[in-house]
């Protein structure tokens, strides 16, 4: 059964975020699963040690990837350096922006601080901007005109979606938005977020950003070759593939504007290897329930929790073909969304807990 | 006028831990630093109501379980983004094992 509403309006200035407001959506108090306080503890204690052993072989796996892109160019033996170093550069620093903007992959505070800032280069998103979106993002997780990081939009816009994968979208949209704040430039939207004492370090990032982009085209100019760009700035094209297979099944299909992270955000287990690159992000309801666990103890977090969560998808395969129904449905009633079923072990959602209308729920 | 509450017991926060404090509708939080010294602060951060006996005493610095925002909670300074405000903080003293503290 589903029901019409009215559309929604995305804009983070907008109906919508007004009714947000009024109604307590917008930074309400969300469901969490009944942890210890013992228990917690453990599970949030920082620790440098598997960060640096990651972020080694991260390092090592880009530097290795580079000089063999370098070394093969103008050969089909380039084609799979390619590969793997795009996916390095333009899907697994996604993982550690996110990490380290949240302060939890390393102990130190000025190693989450460096990688945060090479990650953020890596994506072309300005470092100060999208710490305070993600900020937003856990304030309001999946609230329409709160969250300004709401991937998949209803209707969907399945062309928008399909590009997503090649990373066109996002260049068209980074790189320019770093362009226009460098020029001191910031959007209603970004200001919504930013606060007004930060504003100014963010028009300084984005000038930062800027700088090293054409130095990058100069270099390319200066050496006639492509070189310099494939390994600067277009991975963010030909590698954003893992990061945006992996990262759209955070929440798409899934309840909005509800307050219990087992109701918007979805749990999937995958490889290892996607694993790595994505750091454990897959165990995303943990995650946004509980985001001082570092990642490395995420899966500890799920085993502790699991009996009070829907069942995670067992791949990337199922959660997306669970997913595309619900999303052609979407198209024409946009209210429809996929409600996850509980354990039996599981406190029941609440229906009262958030203004959800559960009969537009797929079943 | 000053005055000094009685927040807990010494031995009911652990070494390099928080407790929640509440009294006449405002929330505290209290710490044992790694070096037994006890300190107090506002129990919310600054940036959005998380109370921060729900977070982590790093040393000298409590991280807000909400967004992970950074303090000083010997100083109650905002050490870097999401949090931009100081926190409040307030004396504690030390009365035959009680942690007291003056909320003036």
């Amino acid at each position: 059964m589903t029901t019409m509403a009215k559309k929604r309006d995305y804009s983070l200035v907008g109906e919508s975020t007004r009714a947000a407001i009024e109604t307590g959506l917008a930074s309400a108090e969300w469901y969490h699963t009944d942890v210890s306080r013992k228990a917690m503890k453990e599970l949030m204690q920082r620790s440098d040690g598997p960060a640096i052993r990651d972020t080694v072989i991260w390092i090592v796996a880009i530097l290795g990837s580079a000089a063999g892109i370098v070394w093969f160019w103008g050969s089909w033996w380039v084609v799979p350096f390619l590969f793997v170093y795009g996916v390095l550069y333009g899907s697994s620093s996604d993982s550690r922006w996110h990490e380290c903007g949240h302060g939890t992959a390393f102990r130190t505070r000025w190693m989450n601080d460096v990688v945060y800032h090479i990650a953020s280069f890596m994506l072309m998103r300005n470092p100060v901007q999208w710490r305070w979106s993600h900020a937003r993002h856990h304030t309001d997780t999946i609230i329409v005109g709160r969250d300004a990081e709401i991937a998949v939009m209803r209707p969907p816009d399945l062309l928008k979606a399909g590009l997503a994968f090649t990373g066109i979208l996002d260049f068209r949209y980074s790189l320019p938005t770093l362009v226009r704040q460098a020029f001191g430039r910031l959007s209603d939207e970004e200001k919504s977020y930013i606060p007004e004492m930060e504003q100014h370090r963010a028009v300084v990032a984005a000038r930062w950003h800027v700088a090293i982009y054409v130095g990058t085209i100069a270099l390319a100019i200066a050496l006639r070759s492509w070189i310099p760009l494939v390994l600067i700035g277009l991975p963010r094209l030909y590698g954003t593939w893992h990061m945006v297979t992996t990262g759209l099944l955070q929440h798409i299909g899934l309840a909005d504007n509800v307050v219990d992270h087992r109701l918007n955000t979805r749990t999937v287990y995958m490889n290892p290897i996607s694993r790595f690159i994505y750091w454990n992000m897959n165990y995303h309801v943990e995650h946004h329930m509980f985001p001082m666990v570092p990642y490395h103890a995420l899966p500890r977090l799920h085993e502790l929790i699991k009996h009070d969560l829907p069942q995670p998808n067992p791949s990337m395969w199922h959660a997306y073909r669970e997913v595309w129904p619900v999303l052609l449905r979407q198209l024409k009633y946009e209210d429809y969304y996929l409600k996850r079923e509980l354990p039996p072990t599981a406190r029941p959602y609440r229906g009262e807990f958030h203004e959800v209308d559960m009969s537009a729920a797929a079943e | 006028m000053a005055e000094w509450l009685e927040a807990c017991a010494v031995d009911d926060v652990e070494e390099e831990d928080v407790i929640r404090f509440d009294h006449g509708g405002r929330s505290f939080a209290i710490y044992r630093s790694p070096d037994d010294e006890f300190f107090a602060t506002d129990g919310f951060c600054t940036h959005e109501k998380a109370h921060l006996a729900d977070g982590l005493v790093m040393d000298d610095i409590i991280e807000c379980p909400k967004h992970n925002g950074r303090f000083n909670y010997k100083t109650g300074q905002a050490k870097g983004a999401p949090v931009c405000v100081n926190l409040k903080t307030y004396p504690v003293r030390i009365e035959a094992g009680k942690v007291m503290i003056e909320i003036g």
